[in-house]
């Protein structure tokens, strides 16, 4: 082990252990970079925590993580982490779920978990049933939408601004100054989903559109109109071109004085 | 007057009670949005029955800027400087969970010296932080002067914050990998220096409350919390050790190089609001005993890993080889990229356990990376601990649970 993240105690026949536990609600077992995550039947959710926390010592529910993964046929998980501090461990129990199925809430195990089922269902609209205060939480009184959803726009759909006029906050319709610049880090030999300007040869699909060029004097890029401003000939360049051009010497500009 | 005195006397019908008959409705006030006491933007909607607080609703969020979701549009090193924003008065502490979780995605090993660097400044960030939290609780429950002195060995934390990453507060200073950069041998023995003289000023301004009668009125049984409730409820740091569980996870769960070092877990006895602070004057005490251990242990060499693939080369190395040039170039636009997987990582920060659950997807950016706050847990717990209380209560409690809002509310 070469990090030094925290070390909790051995993995070790854990995850056999309590995967026979967990019994006929366990769908998959993932061990990987030392932590252990069970997914588990939906319905079940609720069973499986009760008996890790009484018969397994995992006494303490530190975090619920709502993941969004959109392709998914049920695009949420739900990540319950769970702390022993008898044994010194932790693990972390999934759900999926799509908007409408909802969650058992754990809230009569836990009480900690009522806040941070509440932050997954404002942020995500996970539904949790069973949970009595599914109030928004994080998010503005009134707010609509679910913010953290991967088809959120990062810069939400409204702004607020205090108005002088109205002598109040008034909400409007986000208008940015700039486009969102999002950038393509993806190097085009290592999996870009995009095809490559002369693929298309190869595989038959048609071409991206022609990107825009700027080689002639009259592509502007600035429209048709401005291009057929641009063609006409211009009577002060031609005149400024007979002018000559201001002698220079090895380090910029002659100067002044130089030349007596 | 005479009328009036008749009126008591025997008036004790329903269509006109006396005044002790009078059905007195619950009176709901708002703590906040913006009052000194609450330690930010917090807004608790509280029932109050007279001067008992019978029900307290808190309503947080006012302080959301979605971190989690511009970390996810950002590299793992541009998304770092998020974490200082978040709790703002421990911004190393914050920073050490997110660096230690990429480190757990790459594999990485950082170098002894950049270990013990780590763990010298998150120890005089939890000095600097309950600096704040000390004195803003004793001035929350009346005195002014302990808190005017604390700040000034506060002032010299974030001094020797500014000397080693230039910035006082949101420093940036720790990277996945090791730190950004080496400190100065100078910086190193003032520290020493300082270690030496602070507690000084730190005892007498503790001298002041500690038994103070005053302040034992108004934090002793206050707010008791018992061991199991403290489980159930998810606390964790002093919170949770004010109520008697030996937790800490610098000891049980040791990152960087905490296993070598020696210092004591302070735990209440009682689990009251005068524990929570007296675990925190304790912490500092066994703090400043890290730090020295570091200073005294601290080897030389790199302070940040040399795998290129991640950690970007320094200046005077980019003027001779071509390669570093190359390396700092894709590392400052591209970014590396962290394998597919996902980890949680928590580290014990100055209130408490701090994690970040870190989901990766093989790219340069962040799949999701949900941040476990602490202040989370313990504000939600303040309707049952401040039920039946006196509203001036809710301060001290507030106090003690010391409530940052930009990690609360993210």
């Amino acid at each position: 082990m070469a990090h030094s993240a925290p070390a909790i105690s051995s993995n070790t026949g854990v995850a056999a252990k309590l995967g026979k536990a967990i019994g006929s609600a366990l769908l998959e077992t993932i061990e990987a970079y030392g932590e252990i995550s069970f997914t588990v039947e939906r319905s079940k959710l609720a069973t499986v925590l009760d008996k890790l926390r009484d018969k397994h010592e995992y006494q303490q529910l530190v975090e619920i993580a709502g993941v969004d993964y959109p392709d998914r046929p049920e695009r949420f998980e739900v990540c319950y982490h769970l702390l022993s501090l008898t044994r010194n461990h932790r693990i972390r129990v999934k759900v999926s779920t799509d908007e409408d199925m909802p969650v058992p809430s754990v809230t009569h195990i836990w009480e900690v978990a009522g806040w941070l089922e509440r932050e997954v269902f404002d942020m995500y609209g996970v539904l949790f049933d069973g949970n009595t205060d599914l109030r928004r939480i994080l998010t503005d009184y009134g707010f609509q939408g679910h913010p953290f959803r991967k088809d959120f726009p990062l810069t939400g759909y409204v702004e607020m601004r205090y108005s002088e006029e109205a002598k109040r906050v008034v909400y409007e319709p986000v208008k940015l100054a700039q486009d969102f610049r999002s950038f393509d880090f993806m190097s085009p030999w290592e999996g870009a989903d995009y095809i490559l300007p002369g693929d298309e040869k190869v595989g038959g699909v048609a071409p991206p559109p022609t990107p825009k060029t700027t080689e002639k004097k009259n592509d502007t890029g600035a429209g048709a109109k401005a291009d057929k401003k641009a063609a006409k000939p211009s009577k002060r360049k031609t005149a400024a071109a007979k002018k000559p051009a201001p002698k220079r010497t090895k380090s910029g500009t002659q100067k002044k004085g130089e030349g007596k | 007057m005479a009328d009036y005195l008749d009126e008591m006397d025997h008036l004790a019908d329903d269509a006109d009670p006396t005044v002790g008959d009078l059905e007195i409705q619950n009176f709901t006030i708002n703590f906040g949005p913006q009052h000194p006491a609450a330690h930010g933007v917090l807004r608790m909607v509280m029932e109050l029955d007279g001067e008992i607080v019978e029900r307290v609703d808190p309503h947080i969020g006012l302080l959301h800027r979605g971190t989690e979701k511009l970390i996810e549009h950002k590299t793992y090193l541009q998304a770092l400087p998020y974490f200082d924003r978040l709790d703002y008065c421990s911004p190393l502490a914050m920073e050490y969970s997110y660096v230690l979780a990429i480190e757990k995605l790459l594999d990485l090993e950082v170098p002894l010296r950049g270990q013990y660097l780590r763990v010298l400044f998150a120890e005089l960030t939890r000095i600097c932080n309950h600096m704040l939290n000390l004195g803003a609780h004793v001035m929350d429950v009346g005195a002014m002067t302990p808190n005017i002195w604390v700040f000034e060995i506060r002032e010299q934390c974030l001094e020797f914050f500014e000397r080693a990453s230039g910035a006082r507060m949101h420093s940036a200073w720790f990277r996945p990998g090791g730190v950004h950069q080496d400190v100065p041998l100078k910086l190193l023995t003032d520290i020493a220096d300082w270690l030496d003289e602070f507690p000084t000023l730190f005892e007498d301004a503790m001298s002041l409350v500690v038994g103070n009668r005053i302040f034992k009125q108004r934090n002793v049984n206050i707010a008791t919390v018992s061991k199991d409730d403290a489980v159930r409820w998810g606390f964790s740091g002093p919170v949770l050790r004010g109520s008697g569980v030996a937790w800490d996870l610098r000891k049980s769960q040791p990152y960087d190089v905490y296993d070598r070092m020696e210092f004591d877990v302070p735990v209440g006895t009682s689990g009251d609001c005068y524990d929570r602070f007296m675990v925190r004057v304790e912490e500092v005490r066994q703090s400043a005993r890290i730090m020295r251990q570091c200073l005294n242990e601290m080897p030389d060499g790199p302070v940040a890993s040399t795998d290129r693939k991640i950690v970007p080369p320094k200046r005077a190395e980019m003027k001779q080889s071509m390669e570093a040039l190359i390396h700092h170039f894709k590392l400052y636009t591209e970014g590396f990229h962290v394998p597919a997987g996902e980890v949680y990582v928590a580290t014990e920060s100055p209130k408490g356990e701090f994690g970040v659950y870190l989901v990766s997807d093989g790219t340069n950016k962040p799949y999701r990376c949900k941040i476990r706050p602490t202040a989370f847990s313990h504000l939600q717990a303040m309707d049952f601990m401040t039920k039946g209380h006196m509203l001036p209560d809710a301060t001290a409690i507030l106090g003690a649970i010391d409530i940052v809002f930009g990690e609360c509310d993210r």
